[in-house]
């Protein structure tokens, strides 16, 4: 590796190009994903681009929390209230049109909103069909996806990551770093009037997918995001044509942050050995060579523009070849980011007074009130005038309805699969069919479920919380055997995982598939006797939040040590040999439904 | 008014473009669902499809896009005109009201009328109904489009107004499998089912960075170039649908469907019905007189994929039951037929 691409000035020179790119064309480029903690580095960056905004070029910051009503618009209450007409109010995605908005924390971005967003993004324009209105709105804008994500697991959503060319990353770089160069306002004013007729060089398709291809990205998004990127690059350096230059630069910024593999040295046929994707991923092999319009030497040098731009925690990885089990970064973190939908959501309204935090809602109030106007008005003896003249409108107390918010019990059920080597081999690919029977009692449900595996000397959540079953059955088919039995451990992670989802409001099970023979303890060490120990302390911190619980009991015979345990964690025992597939989701969702009992009980309490 | 890409331009998704031609020939075959990868350009070809469609006759100042000569009530002039059929996108975040159609609040408020505003379903009546990221759609929307999708009628009762409309639109949804499955009632409701891929092959691959590159840089010049293209495509689309009911349905073909619809084990009759309708809609599309095996060969995997009694946890791509069905049934290979 270069020394040159990690040293802080190339990385923050990057940086400003970044931003000077988003303000000649933010629309074109998607955006800019901003991997960095909030800071001084990332503000100057940010006030950086600020400076290079053309005169009405907004720059707007979403609300964490924002509604439809905020991003896609809808009725002005307030000026349709004091008009007596429908006032329409724009929502920001139309207001930030022409220029760029930020997205702070883009990591915890809920499916509902990233769909929205990205639909956008695509688009170009809104459709809003809300409160009565419905308008067509340009909303050409580019995304700052401001990512502060701490682990590689933590990031942005992949639909949206996927549509932003930059990725960029301020860590290492201090406030010292920041110097700006004062031409950018010049050549990001003459770019932009450059940048429409700028064309990329004929050859340049073909070398961004070629190099995509060999860096292992499948998007296709990415080759058609290096080309505009590229074109920007000449255009801020007076060109009206993309060359190689532009292309080691685009490399750079778009490639390189995206790579799932290093390139191979030689020729294509080579790539297929490093394949990190797995069976149902993308083959990127291509038998037929296209036309030979680049050259070796072209090649090699986007290549290693985005090589150097590889991230560091990737480069290690894919040395180790520790990507290989996992799927592609990219993949959605959609069960993630699930939760916040779950506070319930809209379900039609009805008659009602708002209290009780009962929310009023005002277009179908005024919606009710509005026929009767005329009768209201007649009755009275003449319309209530306001000072100015205009009817004011007369609600009554009848006409009040509220937004029913329909609560799903949503229920997580976790899997906590004991994979150890007395869980023998057999066993596991039994449990395995148990889950898997449960499994599809969840999809007719449309639960979440999660899976956590233990061992060795250690619990891992193969499966955050998600609804997609595809995954499911890929963690739990992936699944290996073999090692200790750190049972403590396991329960822990589940008594963790379970409550953090009960802070979510939604009601977690458990479900243990295990023989009982715990022989790891606590603090990863080997003794059966302090591992069994460990376990049921566990099991009791399970059993103090009230968490509903199933043990499957997997070893051969029904088992003391299991049923102990499942007395521990006040969990409902079932040894696996007469678990049926009736049974068995007989004994799930027996267990919710006295779990919901529990639960109504004690939040009267 | 932004552009849309050209139908005629994008490069291979064959399936995907193939099952929206059905529909667009025959409604009757029931509406495609989309599912697959992150950029593959499943909006951009159901978005194009509104511009590759021929007009249709409307009653011209119906807002309920009826058809002349159908007892049109909707407004008192009756002359007839054309226009484009709707292909109507169904926003996330658009509300129940707008979906259905309420109470018109203007005219409500200033004039204290009793008008009834139509929604989406009123204007997507005689066309396509798109719902991007189909999984994500609130389950009370759901099942409100559920509910009118099968009657293909549309009943509003809210706020005092009682008005009922013929709503018949073919459904298009797409998604993406990681973000969710969609509801077994739903999948139900599309007779065909797509599933696409990113494209592999470089070759596919730089012609589609390409002509998106030169898309965005020109859109007007674009279009102009595929619009010889789309003219042809749109005459094809016209033909077949005058030739959709003289196509011949034999014995020996309806046998092969249910043979293979028993093959593959799917619930149901509406899969050899999807199954017979998608071909002969194929047929029409080629020219051809009768239904063919090679039709029905290369409509299989759309009608049935989705219709497989399976467990929730087989494979995603159920495809290949398919495929290995058809491949038994009519024998290893087959012309792979080219429109």
């Amino acid at each position: 590796m270069s020394a040159a691409p990690d040293s802080t000035e190339l990385k923050w020179r990057d940086a400003c190009l970044a931003a000077a790119m988003l303000a000649v064309a933010p629309h074109a480029i998607g955006g800019v994903m901003l991997r960095a903690r909030a800071g001084p580095v990332r503000d100057a960056w940010l006030s950086h681009l600020n400076a290079l905004l053309a005169e009405g070029m907004p720059l707007r910051r979403m609300p964490v929390n924002a509604g439809d009503d905020r991003l896609f618009g809808g009725l002005d209450l307030a000026a349709t209230l004091a008009q007596g007409r429908p006032v329409a109010e724009r929502g920001l995605f139309a207001e930030v049109d022409g220029g760029i908005l930020v997205v702070p924390s883009a990591e915890r971005l809920d499916a509902g909103r990233t769909a929205r967003l990205v639909r956008t993004l695509d688009y170009g324009r809104i459709e809003m069909e809300r409160d009565g209105l419905s308008a067509k709105l340009r909303a050409r804008f580019g995304v700052i996806a401001l990512d502060e994500g701490v682990d590689e697991d933590e990031s942005a959503p992949g639909a949206l990551r996927d549509r932003l060319a930059i990725w960029l990353t301020l860590d290492g770089l201090s406030l010292r770093d920041t110097g700006i160069a004062p031409d950018w306002p010049r050549r990001v004013a003459a770019a932009r009037t450059l940048f429409p007729q700028t064309t990329a060089g004929e050859n340049l398709a073909t070398l961004f997918c070629e190099a995509a291809a060999a860096l292992g990205i499948v998007s296709i998004r990415a080759p058609i995001l290096a080309l505009t990127v590229a074109r920007i690059a000449a255009a801020l350096d007076g060109r009206t044509e993309a060359t190689t230059t532009d292309a080691e630069i685009a490399a750079r910024l778009v490639l390189g942050p995206r790579a799932t593999r290093l390139p191979a040295q030689d020729t294509p046929e080579d790539l297929e050995e490093n394949e990190p994707q797995r069976d149902d991923a993308e083959d990127l092999r291509d038998n037929d060579t296209p036309e030979q319009v680049i050259t070796p030497e072209e090649m090699e040098l986007v290549l290693a523009a985005a090589a150097a731009a590889i991230p560091k925690e990737i480069l290690a990885k894919l040395a180790s070849q520790k990507l290989n089990g996992r799927a592609p970064p990219s993949t959605g973190k959609a069960g993630a980011t699930q939760a916040s939908r779950m506070r319930g959501r809209p379900a039609g309204v009805r008659r009602g007074e708002p209290r009780n935090g009962n929310v009023l809602s005002l277009i179908e109030t005024l919606r009710t009130a509005a026929p009767m106007q005329q009768i209201r008005r007649r009755l009275r003896g003449g319309p209530y005038l306001l000072p100015d003249g205009r009817h004011r409108i007369e609600i009554r107390s009848d006409d009040f309805r509220i937004s029913r918010f329909k609560q799903k019990t949503t229920s997580t059920t976790i899997f906590v699969v004991d994979a150890s080597g007395s869980s023998a081999l057999h066993r596991l690919a039994e449990a395995k069919g148990a889950v898997e029977i449960i499994l599809s009692e969840c999809y007719v449900r449309r639960d979440h479920v999660a899976l956590i595996a233990f061992r060795g000397t250690t619990a891992e959540t193969l499966l955050p919380p998600t609804r997609s079953l595809t995954r499911a059955h890929r963690s739990l088919a992936a699944l290996p055997g073999g090692g200790g039995t750190p049972l403590a451990n396991a329960i822990e992670s589940a008594v963790q995982l379970a409550a953090t989802q009960k802070q979510k409001g939604i009601s977690p099970t458990v479900v243990l598939l295990t023989d009982g023979k715990a022989n790891i303890a606590r603090d990863g060490k080997p003794g059966r006797k302090q591992a069994l120990a460990d376990a049921r302390d566990a099991a009791a911190g399970l059993r103090a939040l009230g968490i509903n619980a199933l043990l499957i009991d997997t070893s051969p015979r029904r088992n003391a040590e299991a049923e102990e345990l499942a007395t521990a964690m006040a969990a409902r025992y079932m040894p696996l040999p007469h678990a049926d597939s009736a049974r068995l989701s007989d004994a799930v969702f027996q267990a919710r439904r006295d779990q919901d009992e529990r639960g109504g009980s004690r939040s009267r309490s | 008014m932004p552009v849309n890409f050209p139908f005629s331009a994008i490069v291979g998704q064959d399936e995907m473009k193939l099952a929206l031609l059905i529909a667009a020939i025959d409604q009757s075959v029931g509406g495609v669902l989309v599912f697959g990868d992150r950029g593959t350009g499943k909006s951009t070809t159901v978005r194009a499809l509104a511009a590759l469609l021929p007009p249709m006759p409307v009653v011209a100042a119906c807002r309920f896009n009826c058809a002349p000569g159908t007892g049109c009530t909707h407004t008192a002039h009756d002359a007839a005109s054309t226009a484009p059929v709707p292909v109507v996108d169904l926003p996330l975040g658009a509300t129940e009201d707008r979906v259905v159609g309420a109470l018109d609040l203007e005219r409500a408020l200033v004039h204290g009328e009793k008008a009834f505003e139509p929604g989406l379903l009123a204007r997507a009546h005689r066309g396509f109904l798109y719902i991007d990221e189909v999984n994500l759609l609130e389950d009370h929307l759901v099942d409100l489009l559920l509910d009118v999708a099968a009657s293909g009628e549309n009943v509003v009762e809210r706020e005092g107004l009682s008005v009922r409309h013929a709503a018949k639109f073919v459904l298009v949804g797409t998604g993406n499998p990681e973000e969710g499955e969609l509801r077994p009632q739903l999948l139900d409701r599309f007779g065909m089912s797509v599933e696409v891929r990113t494209p592999e092959d470089l070759k596919t691959r730089i012609e589609v960075v390409r002509r998106r590159d030169d898309f965005e840089r020109n859109p007007a010049a674009f279009i102009a170039r595929f619009s010889e293209d789309e003219a042809r495509l749109r005459a094809h689309i016209v033909a077949a649908r005058e030739r959709v009911p003289g196509i011949r349905a034999s014995d020996h073909a309806l046998e092969r469907a249910a043979h293979l619809c028993a093959e593959v084990g799917t619930d149901g009759l509406r899969g050899e019905l999807t199954l017979v309708r998608a071909a002969r809609a194929l047929a029409a599309l080629e020219g051809a007189s009768d239904i063919e095996d090679a039709h029905l060969r290369r409509v299989a995997p759309m009608a049935l994929r989705h219709r497989l009694r399976r467990t929730p946890l087989s494979s995603p791509d159920s495809g290949a039951r398919v495929d290995r069905a058809v491949a038994d049934l009519f024998g290893g290979s087959g012309e792979r037929l080219v429109i």
